[in-house]
């Protein structure tokens, strides 16, 4: 047996005058960090076991533990740091690629927080929504070229619309990567709220076919779950080209979580790996993309917006020029921040871009070449709160998808080891005795009120802005100024600078 | 009877598919009992007697739940009290044990039909058993302090004849 060099990420305090030895920590911790010495009578802790998921620590009913970052210090590297010196280590011991859950988490800069939004102050008063009418309402679809009205009404049908009560969706977290009760709990919030939640890639579960009318059915490259029920269950059909998290390459759930309710939602053998391959193995062109396109909508006798969900790479914008030209209602770019439940860390880390500017040229472009009514934008990767909303409208986007908000509010602490299947707070497991931990009803009650939280602070700044309807915001760049950024970053996003 | 007929009877129902099994409800249950009823460490480390839970968390897993008295509409452990000390309120139908008549033969615990009631060595050797949290006032201790809202109040339907034999005897 040779030396493993791997040492503990972090330490457990105790306090010892708070601890009442209850054992609450012992039972809670899925990962068996604290367990109950018989011979000394009292609760005591493994640090090497702790991901830092705080489960522990937000039950102790005395508040006696903390989690702290392990005081074990490499000599100061600025090239060299903590992290780069014991990737290496693992690689040396396991020989296998580097895996890791939620999104890119390097320090790489954030647009969002460089963008400026205005206010109204002499010339254009601005609005109160607590006393004027405000809009936040969206329709998701593509919208004709121009509209002929013929006795005060529309001569011509509209194409499938979806309905959106705010400019917000549940991002794609596929049944099998979450629980079946994460999965209730948007459905049931999206239907409450009159907004969309999204199956990814596992199949539609049979108790949440009643949701049907708030929800978006994805169709990825592994065709889980695809049947005709699924296909005309949905609002709207979504192609899943590719995710923020790992663009290019395909999804992975292990073996060990595809138990009894994942196989028969996914449509394969239990225990068997759900291995979603890289490109769809029909779609190796933008022809075949207009292909299944129209398959799709031929199977759903053309009642349903098609939505096509890229990862924001280089060249996106030409990418959505096409899928616009391939027949698509709605285009959803994911951004390299996005999360997800397994992937390489390395393309995690390393591959894609922001969402920001993918937002800001795919608009740009799509405007240019006369086609921005073909298509409704929806971006996602790490919309963090009600200003990142404003601002991706601003931008261009029609709607946002949020997800790791989503995980955050039903209990996620961001230890980021989904792929372990151990998640403490029954998000990112199938195991029974985690699942039962995320309890719907108190995780619809708060995913509600986030969006309540978050609609009033969306109609607060518009109301600033002196704008009372969303739409009137939708491209508007002129509501934002950039701040730390250079002239080509200001170019691409097509703002002004804080001070012009 | 009539139909429907809600009795002021109010009883704790647990839901055992998001009860966690952590078993704060027998750490809060425990202080609730105590003397320092608003300091988790002191009920815990000070108490020269302290009392036991009154709520005990069944468990094989995946499956849990809190288990406690169900302030049956036909106490067994009153009619099995040979003191006097089990006594149930006619209003409420709270059962509460007068620990200062109980005298600890246990022929309560033997009545029982649900194993409810625990033998309290500690001092005076007395019958342990829910109280509903009558003295505390407000939800009983246990409910208020569950993480996951599996625990909780409800009033007690009474069943009239026919649903009374539906379910096969008078269910609580």
């Amino acid at each position: 047996m040779s030396l493993d060099y791997s040492t503990s990420e972090f330490t457990i305090n105790r306090d010892k005058d708070r601890c009442i030895d209850c054992q609450v920590c012992v039972r809670q911790c899925a990962n068996e960090a604290h367990y109950y010495d018989d011979e000394e009578q009292k609760v005591c802790s493994d640090e090497h076991k702790c991901v830092n998921c705080h489960r522990c620590v937000t039950l102790c009913p005395t508040r006696a533990l903390s989690i702290k970052k392990h005081e074990l210090e490499f000599r100061a590297n600025a090239n060299w740091t903590e992290n780069a010196i014991k990737d290496i280590y693992k690689q040396a011991a396991t020989g296998g690629i580097l895996l890791t859950g939620m999104g890119n988490d390097r320090p790489y800069p954030i647009y969002w927080d460089h963008m400026l939004l205005n206010a109204s102050q002499v010339t254009n008063p601005s609005i109160d929504p607590l006393r004027e009418p405000m809009e936040l309402k969206t329709f998701l679809g593509r919208k004709p070229e121009s509209l002929k009205v013929e006795n005060g009404k529309l001569a011509e049908k509209l194409p499938p619309q979806l309905e959106l009560e705010i400019p917000i969706m549940f991002s794609a977290m596929s049944f099998g990567s979450i629980s079946l009760n994460a999965c209730k709990s948007m459905a049931q919030t999206a239907y409450e709220n009159g907004i969309m939640y999204n199956t990814g890639e596992g199949g539609l579960h049979r108790d949440l076919y009643k949701y049907g009318r708030n929800t978006i059915v994805q169709v990825a490259s592994g065709r889980f779950g695809v049947h005709p029920g699924y296909l005309n269950a949905g609002a709207a059909i979504e192609i899943k080209i590719g995710q923020g998290a790992k663009p290019g390459i395909g999804g992975h759930l292990p073996g060990e979580k595809v138990e009894a309710e994942v196989s028969l939602t996914r449509m394969i053998p239990q225990g068997s790996d759900a291995i979603s391959p890289a490109p769809h193995h029909d779609i190796y062109s933008i022809e075949d993309l207009r292909q299944l396109i129209f398959a799709l909508k031929e199977a759903t006798n053309y009642t349903k917006p098609i939505s096509v969900k890229i990862a924001a790479v280089h060249n996106v914008a030409a990418i959505c020029s096409g899928i616009a030209r391939a027949g698509a209602d709605i285009i959803a770019i994911d951004g390299y921040r996005g999360g997800t439940g397994a992937a390489p860390t390395r393309i995690r880390d390393n591959v894609g871009i922001p969402v920001e500017l993918a937002l800001a040229a795919v608009d740009t472009r799509l405007r240019d070449e006369g086609i921005r009514n073909q298509v409704s934008i929806v971006c996602g990767g790490s919309v963090r709160n009600s200003a990142d909303i404003i601002k991706a409208i601003a931008l261009g986007a029609d709607a946002v998808y949020i997800a790791s908000s989503a995980l955050l509010t039903m209990g996620c602490h961001m230890c980021q080891k989904c792929y372990t299947g151990k998640c403490n707070w029954g998000i990112a497991t199938q195991d029974p005795n985690l699942t039962k931990r995320l309890n719907p009803e108190i995780a619809v009650k708060r995913l509600t009120n986030l969006l309540h939280a978050w609609s009033h602070e969306m109609k607060e700044m518009l109301g600033g802005m002196g704008i009372n309807a969303i739409e009137s915001l939708r491209g508007n760049r002129h509501m934002l100024r950039g701040i730390g950024l250079s002239d080509r970053d200001l170019n691409i996003l097509g703002i002004k600078a804080a001070g012009e | 009877m009539d139909n429907n007929k809600v009795s002021n009877r109010k009883r704790i129902y647990a839901k055992e598919e998001v009860c966690i099994g952590c078993r704060l409800c027998e750490v809060h249950c425990v202080v609730a009992h105590s003397q320092y009823k608003n300091d988790i460490v002191k009920a815990y480390k000070k108490s020269p007697q302290r009392p036991l839970s009154r709520i005990l968390v069944e468990e094989t897993r995946p499956v849990s739940f809190g288990l406690q008295c169900r302030h049956c509409d036909d106490p067994k452990c009153v009619k099995a009290c040979i003191t006097g000390a089990m006594q149930q309120d006619p209003d409420t139908g709270i059962v509460t044990n007068d620990e200062s008549r109980c005298i600890g033969c246990w022929t309560c615990i033997l009545a029982c039909p649900y194993g409810v009631i625990k033998r309290d060595f500690k001092g005076r050797k007395v019958a342990s058993k829910c109280d509903f949290c009558i003295d505390l006032g407000g939800s009983p201790a246990c409910v208020k302090n569950c993480p996951n809202e599996a625990l909780y109040v409800d009033e007690v339907r009474v069943l009239n004849n026919e649903e009374s034999k539906e379910k096969g005897g008078t269910a609580k």
